[in-house]
């Protein structure tokens, strides 16, 4: 039975700078990185390369020791060029110089006919399997496990987020072989969530094997930590995987051709963005090309992925594992006279205070990344429980992280959330903390205590 | 501005670590601040950017909407005073009067009160918190009129360092830090906060005959002894002056108390701003209300006394219950967490109060207290509410 959830809490954020729904042509990325910091779970990464090897696009390149099953494969065909490292030689990047044309490492198309622990098998040796993630913790999922249901979000309400039918034209053949070998790793549901308030994607409302549930409201609707919470939730000792649209694509390709294709089209966008479009690339581009036109790049904030949950990367940074979007917006290193009092309507905020008229304006926002105030104690408003669409009280979650308390923590709800459900609460707090941070800090608590 | 950010600027050095005044950075980056929104950019995970409302602009909003209440608090205390002593005043005189009589109690409390607030924040190398810019205009608002400065300068420290610093600080406060300053003075110095005496200033001059400097409060209660009937006593009280204590004198505020809390009207006047900057909660406000005057109907129905027989209404427009149930239960830091907390903790308050002032005679105000024992019975409430949430988590069906 699918199932229609109206949500009213939470807040879309409305920018300047979305990308057309077009294809634009730019110069292909050259080079391509793994970055083993794009996984939170790993806590033993181990490099299957040296520096000068040539790889094919699935090739082995790294692991983590305590999960070896699970491979993280090249996403292109080419030569290792650099494996950087950090300090105390924490391994940050893999380099691969891609070839002109691309070979793949073949291993035939797979049978889904055979019994679950197998087919899991193949698939962690095959590089798609990272784009499965585990709930609880937001960390790539373990294939031994079997998860009581699997969700997939099929819209973004993230701001600038590209539109997800948009992203998977001419792929319904892979997603529905994607969707089949999902089904069968769970002895649940798998769950295809879309926008309520639209007309269903025809790639998704055509869908065998899965329920197709709808979701309406403000951002976070579109988050799959929301969707869980109102179709599934976790408590303790429940294992959900949550799978983007995109990772079951790359699923489905290697169930019907045996390769690990890491094509996927990313958005460009922004109000800094030169080019704004989208652009066909694979996993881990470096985005300089993209940047192509961007004027002084110094004084911009060129982020991998959107703006609430993304990573800040340098001009030649690389596109993280699990985004799908470069946002570039200006830095806001600056000081502005009593702008704390200053009277604004074209300054996002969320809140009304006095002086904030943004809520009578109804076009799109500029932002930077001034933080606009600095850190403060919690100071609690009750802004949090409006931007949080579920059953959970954040400033009591929050807290009890702080504390390390580790009853509390269970019992709020820290199995139900990762960075990215938070991420609107950090957005909002007048207080400015990093709630983001502290929420990872509590789950690393949790896993390995 | 770029005078001022030189100066900044130049300044600066001494404040860095190595500098002479290394010490003092934090009142250096405080005022800075209060200048200039600094130039702070997010970090590189996490939210790239920032609502642009900070805690500066949440905690200014709550003092703005306190203004109407001091501006006609002045005026009230030069009106009290000119009826008192039967003189001719123009509006002029009476602001002036009350001007002379307010500002610098208000002074007082802001300065001693942010000089205290700095000392922790060096000791502690804290950034200086804003809440004290709502903190200072509340003690100022419910000291009555005349009171000695020292005694404003001693109640502030002992409400800041007593009442906050010693729970670490902005956001760590149990108690409301202004009722815990008036709280101090009603227990320490009563002969200058309670009584009949202390509401209006005569000066040299003798009261006009007839006068009487009691506040409704205590109208209400002396009624009640002597057995007349209350609305009766009130409406009859000063009214030889043109100085009643009608429904409608009470609720626009022109009758003694303290200088911010007379004015019904006024305080609505804040509660409406409050509310729709979605500041303060409407849950609180409406709760304290809702419970004192549900509370004065039950009094109504068992009553035994003619103070319990006081129509229920008159509760919500006497002494401070509108000011105290506005910005005193209000603050996010001393009030319930949870959204049902705060509708119980708003009811329970407008219910205290009520309970205090009719049947207690040695506490005629009675919405100090309960503010005061609702600010520590606040945690238990949100304890309940948050147990209840866990227990709903737990028994949640799955689909």
């Amino acid at each position: 039975m699918s199932k229609i959830v109206k949500l009213k809490k939470g807040f879309d954020l409305k920018l300047v700078g979305k990308a057309p729904m077009e294809l634009i042509q730019v110069t292909a990325a050259s080079t391509f990185a793994i970055k083993p910091t794009d996984f939170p779970g790993i806590q033993r990464p181990k490099v299957l390369v040296n520096e000068g090897d040539t790889v094919k696009a699935g090739t082995p390149i790294l692991l983590d020791k305590a999960m070896d099953q699970v491979i993280y494969a090249a996403p292109v065909s080419g030569e290792v060029v650099e494996i950087k490292r950090g300090e105390k030689r924490k391994l940050l990047e893999i380099k691969i110089l891609a070839d002109s044309s691309m070979t793949y490492e073949n291993a035939g198309a797979l049978d889904l006919g055979q019994d679950r622990a197998s087919l899991a098998g193949k698939l962690a040796a095959s590089g798609v399997w990272p784009t499965i993630i585990q709930r609880p913790f937001g960390i790539v999922a373990n294939p031994a496990d079997s998860p009581k249901s699997i969700f997939v979000s099929g819209f973004d309400t993230h701001p600038l987020a590209p539109e997800v039918s948009f992203l998977l034209q001419g792929e319904e053949r892979y997603f529905q072989a994607g969707i089949d070998a999902l089904a069968k790793l769970t002895p649940g549901k798998v769950h295809v969530n879309v926008d309520g308030g639209k007309q269903v994607p025809s790639i998704f409302s055509g869908i065998k094997n899965a329920q197709v549930n709808q979701f309406s409201g403000p951002h976070p609707a579109g988050n799959v930590g929301t969707q869980i919470h109102h179709l599934d939730p976790i408590n303790k000792g429940d294992i959900v995987w949550t799978v983007s649209p995109q990772g079951v694509v790359q699923i489905g390709k290697f169930v019907l051709e045996g390769i690990y294709d890491a094509s996927k089209i990313i958005a460009l966008t922004g109000s800094e963005m030169n080019q704004k479009g989208y652009v066909k690339t694979y996993t881990g581009a470096n985005v300089a090309t993209f940047l192509a036109g961007v004027a002084q790049p110094e004084t911009l904030r060129i982020i991998s992925g959107n703006v609430l949950t993304g990573e800040k990367i340098e001009k030649d940074g690389y596109l993280g594992f699990y985004h799908n979007q470069v946002t570039v917006i200006p830095e806001g290193k600056y000081e502005e006279f009593l702008g704390w009092l200053k009277p604004s309507a074209s300054k996002l905020s969320f809140h009304k205070a006095i002086g904030m008229f943004s809520f009578l304006k109804t076009g799109e926002f500029k932002v930077d990344t001034n933080t606009h105030g600095e850190e403060r104690p919690f100071v609690v408003s009750g802004v949090f429980e409006k931007v949080m669409p579920m059953d959970i009280l954040p400033t009591y979650l929050f807290k009890a992280i702080v504390t390390e308390d580790f009853d509390e923590m269970e019992e709020l709800g820290l199995y139900e959330v990762i960075e990215e459900d938070v991420a609107l609460c950090e957005f909002v707090d007048p207080s400015k903390n990093e709630l983001q941070e502290l929420v990872r800090h509590g789950i690393e608590l949790l896993m390995y205590n | 501005m770029k005078l001022l950010q030189n100066l900044f600027d130049g300044i600066k050095p001494n404040f860095e670590k190595g500098g002479k005044w290394e010490k003092f950075h934090t009142l250096y980056e405080g005022h800075r601040t209060i200048a200039f929104a600094p130039d702070l950019i997010t970090k590189s995970k996490g939210a790239q950017i920032k609502d642009a409302t900070d805690l500066k602009r949440v905690m200014i909003t709550v003092v703005i909407a306190m203004i109407p209440a001091l501006l006609f608090g002045i005026l009230n205390i030069g009106h009290q005073h000119f009826l008192a002593t039967g003189a001719e005043g123009t509006f002029l005189d009476k602001a002036i009067f009350g001007a002379l009589s307010v500002l610098p109690i208000l002074i007082v409390s802001y300065a001693v009160g942010l000089a205290t607030e700095f000392t922790f924040c060096v000791i502690r190398n804290h950034p200086i918190s804003e809440g004290y810019l709502v903190t200072g205009m509340l003690i100022a608002l419910v000291m009555p009129p005349f009171i000695p400065l020292w005694q404003v300068a001693l109640a502030t420290i002992f409400a800041v360092v007593i009442g906050k610093e010693v729970f670490g600080g902005t956001g760590m406060n149990i108690l409301n830090v202004a009722m815990t300053a008036r709280a101090f003075l009603y227990f320490a110095y009563p002969a200058q906060i309670s009584g009949d005496q202390v509401w209006t200033y005569l000066g040299e001059k003798t009261a006009v005959d007839g006068f009487s400097g009691a506040t409704a409060l205590g109208v209400a209660y002396n009624s009640s002894v002597e057995g007349t009937p209350v609305v009766e006593a009130l409406s009859t009280h000063n009214a030889a002056l043109g100085a009643d204590f009608s429904f409608m004198s009470m609720f626009m505020g022109w009758i003694p108390g303290s200088i911010g809390e007379t004015s019904t009207l006024m305080a609505l006047i804040g509660a409406v701003i409050l509310v729709a900057t979605g500041v303060a909660s409407w849950k609180i406000i409406v709760g304290g209300f809702g419970g004192a005057y549900a509370m004065g109907l039950v009094m109504n129905a068992f009553a035994v006394n003619e103070y319990m027989a006081m129509p229920a209404q008159y509760h919500l427009v006497m002494g401070g219950l509108a000011f105290g149930v506005i910005f005193m239960a209000t603050d996010p830091v001393s009030a319930a967490q949870t959204e049902l907390g705060k509708w119980i903790y708003g009811i329970l308050i407008g219910v205290l109060t009520v309970i205090i002032r009719v049947t207690n005679p040695a506490y005629p105000e009675g919405i100090m207290l309960a503010v005061l024992f609702m600010n520590v019975v606040a945690p238990l409430i949100d304890h309940y509410v948050v147990k209840a949430n866990k227990t709903r988590r737990l028994q949640r069906a799955t689909v």
